[in-house]
């Protein structure tokens, strides 16, 4: 094995040179750091590649032959399933309860991990102890009494009830995130707000607010994605088919109809696409935010 | 002036109550909706699981006792499921953790196209489960499959393996999805702890003239402990609710071989709508893994890695 220290002896030290852990040998052998890269990328993308690549196949191509690029590429698949699913609705409803769960989810979190990072109340460790419990057991437990108690709530088949679910599958990691980044705010700069004359809320928005931006991006990232990707609790709750989400319109596509590839990977794609999106533009904060300090 | 000095100790007094009462508050919204639709179920769950439970307005649910946990013990497709769900968890979360820590490893210094890369082994974690599960359905077809086309590149002759309707075969798929899904969410919380390392103490011990390998024994993964059992207890966990990835490939079949806790605990309450069954399977799956997540923090807490 080759070590690292000889090695910067010998030969000048790449701009790219790692001072990082590194992997064993290859931490300065970056030719080789390039190879495992691409390779990783391709595994990751290649299936999300050739679903694009199917959605463009003309329907009838598909099943029967293995088509990696389509030869007569067509968005016929995309029109088709955007008008005749009424998918459109679909994912304004996928939308309405993302961008529900990450809003209410983050604010509400936000006041508790405040709560927790600054201040010392009785059985406050209890209470958060009680909280991370829930991490340790899956959610999709709770099914079945979820749904009687959504039942008894009227809140079947609602959007609303949905995203009240999605809310509090996610409130406790958030709370377990988003507490240890305030903790690693500075004191002083709450003292000096709160000399001036500032209230709770207005130290929360205007100060640790813009001060964990990142990190409130980031969590808003991992929310979002989490409820638009969900299925099982909303294939549980919601029947009519006016109030389907985007995962249960899709399988329901598949279970229904005679299985017509082309649109359902079209669909699938159309489907992807914010997500992504999202996790994109996230990236920009991902550096700074997630240091994932709590975690450590 | 005696008024004034009143009013002095009375806004002191309301700012005290105000300064006690102002962190409760903050917890109200949470505490509330916790208790609702997490708490309450959990205890719902439990108090269902000893009834056989009815939906159906107006019907009664006898008490049945125990007999719906004993039931469990009897029930030969819960040993299947049990077992697919054990060889789930020990299949994908190693490999998915082995992965994605070699992953961050490669990828933790800089290099061109950093973000890209990076980027790249995330994106499956954030697809969505349906979709990816009849990509995968259809990279393994029977005909036309990508997977049958390369088998028979290399080995010269037409493969039809019909992967999704037997039993190992579909399992293979199964894990092969869920640990291409899962590696970038443990290669991104490795790759954060790796980041928080601190450099000196990886300079140091390369000035020392450590090896490679050594400071990565002895410097990187007694760094990064907390994150590894932090990736470990939640992928456990996620893993233990593997579900949509077989509802949408197998439905659980050939006969129900390929079933996993969570989907025959679906199918138990949701389509033969035995609810008080279901409930006391999800009761006892709840508590086992409870057990076993507080179990794996206590190892890992006391172990030098």
């Amino acid at each position: 094995m080759v070590i690292g220290v000889d090695k910067s002896k010998t030969k000048p030290r790449s701009a790219l040179a790692g001072t990082g852990p590194g992997l064993f040998g290859i931490r300065k052998r970056n030719r080789l750091r390039m190879v495992i890269a691409i390779v990783l990328a391709f595994l990751s993308l290649g299936p999300l590649l050739y679903m694009v690549s199917l959605s463009f196949q003309p329907n009838g191509g598909l099943l029967g032959a293995t088509v990696l690029i389509p030869t007569h590429p067509t968005v016929q698949n995309y029109v088709q399933a955007w008008t005749q699913n009424s998918f459109g609705r679909y994912f304004v409803n996928s939308l309405i309860v993302s961008i529900a769960t990450v809003v209410v989810t983050v604010i509400i979190a936000s006041l508790a991990a405040f709560a927790f990072a600054r201040y010392k109340f009785r059985f406050k460790e209890l209470i958060f102890y009680i909280f991370l419990a829930s991490l340790a057991v899956p959610n999709l437990l709770l099914l079945i009494p979820q749904f009687l108690l959504m039942d008894r709530l009227h809140l079947l088949d609602s959007l609303m009830g949905l995203t009240l679910l999605y809310v509090a599958s996610n409130l406790p990691f958030t709370i377990f995130l988003l507490r240890g980044f305030f903790e690693a705010i500075p004191h002083e700069y709450e003292e000096s707000f709160r000399m001036d004359g500032a209230g709770t809320i207005r130290v929360l928005t205007s100060l640790i607010a813009p001060l964990s931006l990142p990190a409130l991006a980031v969590v808003s990232m991992f929310i979002f994605s989490a409820a638009w990707d969900e299925f099982p609790v909303a294939l549980t709750m919601i029947s009519s088919s006016q109030h389907y989400t985007l995962p249960v319109a899709l399988a329901d596509f598949i279970g229904v109809h005679t299985v017509e590839w082309g649109p359902f990977f079209a669909a699938s794609v159309i489907a992807t696409i914010p997500v992504v999106v999202v996790f994109l533009v996230s990236l920009k904060w991902f550096r700074s935010g997630v240091s994932l300090g709590a975690i450590r | 002036m005696t008024s004034s000095s009143g009013v002095a100790v009375r806004s002191k007094r309301s700012r005290r109550v105000r300064r006690i009462a102002t962190p409760y508050l903050l917890l109200l919204p949470a505490v509330a909706i916790y208790a609702v639709f997490t708490v309450y179920p959990i205890y719902r769950q439990f108090d269902i699981s000893f009834y056989n439970w009815h939906i159906f307005p107006g019907a009664s649910n006898p008490f049945m006792g125990w007999s719906n946990y004993t039931a469990i013990f009897h029930d030969p497709v819960i040993r299947t499921a049990a077992f697919n769900s054990f060889l789930f968890i020990v299949i994908t979360v190693p490999v998915q953790m082995a992965i994605g820590l070699f992953a961050a490893a490669v990828l933790t210094d800089r290099l061109p196209g950093s973000m890209f890369w990076r980027a790249a082994v995330y994106i499956p974690v954030v697809t969505s489960w349906v979709v990816v599960s009849w990509v995968f359905s259809y990279l393994f077809a029977s005909q036309g499959g990508v997977m049958n086309a390369v088998a028979g590149f290399f080995s010269g002759h037409t493969v039809a393996i019909d992967w999704t309707a037997q039993t190992w075969t579909a399992n293979v798929v199964i894990w092969l999805l869920s640990i291409w899904k899962g590696v970038g969410w443990s290669f991104i919380i490795f790759l954060a702890a790796l980041d928080g390392i601190p450099k000196q103490l990886l300079e140091s011990a390369r000035i020392d003239g450590a090896r490679e390998w050594h400071v990565w024994r002895h410097v990187v993964l007694p760094s990064i402990r907390g994150a590894v059992t932090f990736v470990t207890v939640l992928l456990v966990i996620g893993a233990a609710q593997v579900f949509t990835q077989i509802f949408e490939i197998t439905k659980g079949g050939p006969y129900n071989s390929t079933q996993s806790m969570m989907t025959y605990m679906y199918q138990q309450a949701f389509s033969n709508f035995a609810f008080g069954y279901a409930a006391a399977l999800a009761s006892l799956l709840a508590v086992v893994l409870f057990g076993l997540s507080a179990a794996e923090i206590r190892i890992m807490r006391h172990q030098d890695l």
